[in-house]
């Protein structure tokens, strides 16, 4: 047939197109793109560095990044360190998994049906605008200084930005979709696996790095309002005998894990998303 | 054999402005095997007509009928093809393709690559819907719906969104699969070439109210040639009626 040619004609043209852009701007390469990363915190603690060695700051105020990198190696080698940031991971995970999961539970359930959105959301969203410090006394109130109020408030801190993301997701699937569904008669299950969740799952995966953000910020809080154990509690200690160099330490840990489980998520968020056609800058 | 029968079949759209006939006593028989194209300007319910065939569109009076048995909602006996592709972005081409089915089936795998190979889109079974062209893309919706074998194929300005070139590519494809498969196709356009092009009929509608004029036979064999006498004869006489029913909408309205 004349046409067969034609069509694939068509074809490896368009295919050519699509090389050619991407030869023609080229994609940088991991490293690249790690050392662009790099530039910014490099030079900070260079011109850190200086100003520490001639003496424009204070010792105490602002230790010089080698001293606070001899702090940690302290810190590490009588394993005290090892030891809180385990309490302080277990803390975050636990009460992460409780508030994660409830908050999407919540936000599939409410996405799903419009009852019962009449029925939890109002009271969900009123709930929502209360801020987690302000809660913190009730806490404490309740469940004492315990391990149980900080799973709790960091569970808190978590719920909701998976409730809402979840939520959200649910209810943005194309109707044009839904259409396609209903004639390929698909079954309600899969309407819900191979549509809605997969429409989804964008925003869930914002609602779950949202959420450990959140549950991070809110295992400091809970670890500064009164313990005795964690990164939290190392940090306070620290301040009280002016051991600046502790409380670098800390922050940093918090700083570089907060960061290690946002890069945990974007690695899934990239596997799962690789069909999207965004913008990529 | 009659395959689809439409007995007068009238639809309105109620809105505060009041009621709008969009399709008024409409008949219409199509035989087993037939592809037939509908023609009409904007706004004729066409689109509206194919819609209620597939059942999309329940709210009508009169009988929607195929094989005697009445359509009361969508099933995957009547496939339909968008204007838009209407791809699963998340889906690869076969998974596209299955869609409800499982891959991991042998009978589904087969079938899946032998309608690749006939809308030909060999070697992008595993590609993502974004790295496909608009007439790909419509490629593979069209081999959705064959994979269920659907009584009919029912497609509303499947090509409308393409350009010139890409169009006629297609336009050759699916009458390719139609002489393949011999699966009874409706097809919904505002072209008039690509009416005459495809359809062993061409039915003429109308606008306000929505019905049909007239039901043309194309007598000529496949593959046609847009620049034949013959062809543009066809293309003369159906222009011919536009012009009729457009006088007689000027004529009512200087009333």
């Amino acid at each position: 047939m004349s046409n067969n040619s034609e069509l694939l004609y068509g074809d490896s043209v368009v295919k050519a197109k699509r090389k050619k852009k991407i030869k023609g701007k080229q994609l940088p390469s991991k490293t690249v793109i790690f050392l662009r990363g790099m530039i910014f915190p490099v030079l900070l603690i260079a011109v850190w560095e200086a100003a520490g060695i001639y003496g424009f700051v204070s010792e105490t105020l602002l230790p010089r990044p080698s001293e606070i990198f001899m702090a940690f190696i302290d810190l590490w080698t009588t394993g005290n360190l090892l030891y809180h940031f385990q309490v302080s991971f277990l803390r975050a995970i636990g009460g992460f998994i409780i508030g994660g999961s409830l908050g999407l539970l919540a936000g599939l359930a409410v996405g799903f049906s419009s009852k019962i959105e009449h029925t939890l959301d109002p009271t969900m969203q009123m709930l929502r605008t209360i801020p987690t410090l302000a809660v913190i006394p009730l806490f404490i109130l309740w469940f004492g200084f315990g391990e149980v109020s900080k799973v709790l408030l960091i569970a808190k801190g978590a719920f909701f930005p998976l409730y809402v993301n979840a939520f959200l997701g649910i209810r943005s699937v194309d109707g044009k979709m839904y259409e396609v569904a209903k004639v390929l008669q698909y079954s309600k299950w899969k309407q819900i696996t191979n549509l809605i969740i997969p429409s989804a799952l964008p925003n869930i995966l914002l609602g779950l790095r949202l959420a450990l953000g959140a549950a991070w910020l809110a295992l400091v809080a809970a670890e500064l309002m009164g313990s005795s154990e964690g990164i939290g509690y190392l940090i306070t200690d620290a301040r009280q005998f002016s051991q600046t160099t502790v409380v670098f330490v800390g922050i940093i840990i918090f700083a570089v894990f907060g960061k290690a489980s946002d890069s945990f998520i974007r690695i899934f968020e990239r596997r799962l998303l690789k069909w999207q056609d965004s913008f990529k800058g | 054999m009659t395959l689809l029968a439409i007995n007068q079949l009238n639809k309105k759209f109620s809105s505060k402005n009041g009621d709008t006939h969009a399709l008024k006593d409409i008949d219409l028989a199509v035989e087993k095997g037939e592809l037939i194209t509908i023609i009409g300007p904007s706004g004729c319910g066409k689109s509206t007509l194919l819609k209620i065939i597939a059942g999309l569109d329940t709210e009508v009076s009169g009988s929607v009928s195929i094989e005697g048995v009445e359509v009361t909602g969508p099933s995957v006996d009547k496939g339909f093809i968008f204007q838009e592709p209407r791809l699963f972005p998340w889906h690869t081409v076969e998974k596209n393709i299955a869609a409800n089915f499982s891959l991991k089936n042998k009978k589904v795998q087969e079938k899946v690559a032998e309608l690749i190979k006939l809308v030909k889109l060999d070697g992008f079974a595993k590609s993502y819907p974004r790295e496909l062209s608009g007439g790909m893309a419509q490629r593979a919706a069209i081999a959705r719906a064959l994979l269920r074998n659907p009584k009919v194929l029912l497609l509303d300005e499947p090509f409308g969104a393409l350009d010139a070139f890409t169009r006629t590519h297609m336009q050759d494809a699916l009458l390719n699969i139609w002489q393949v498969n011999k699966t009874t196709m409706l097809l919904v356009t505002h072209d008039l070439d690509e009416a005459i092009y495809l359809g062993g009929k061409v039915v003429i509608m109308n606008a306000r109210p929505g019905s049909i004029q007239k039901v043309v036979d194309i007598q000529l064999p496949y593959p046609r040639k847009k620049a034949d006498n013959a062809f543009q004869a066809y293309r003369q006489a159906i222009l011919q009626e536009f012009e009729k029913s457009e006088h007689a909408v000027m004529g009512g309205r200087s009333h």
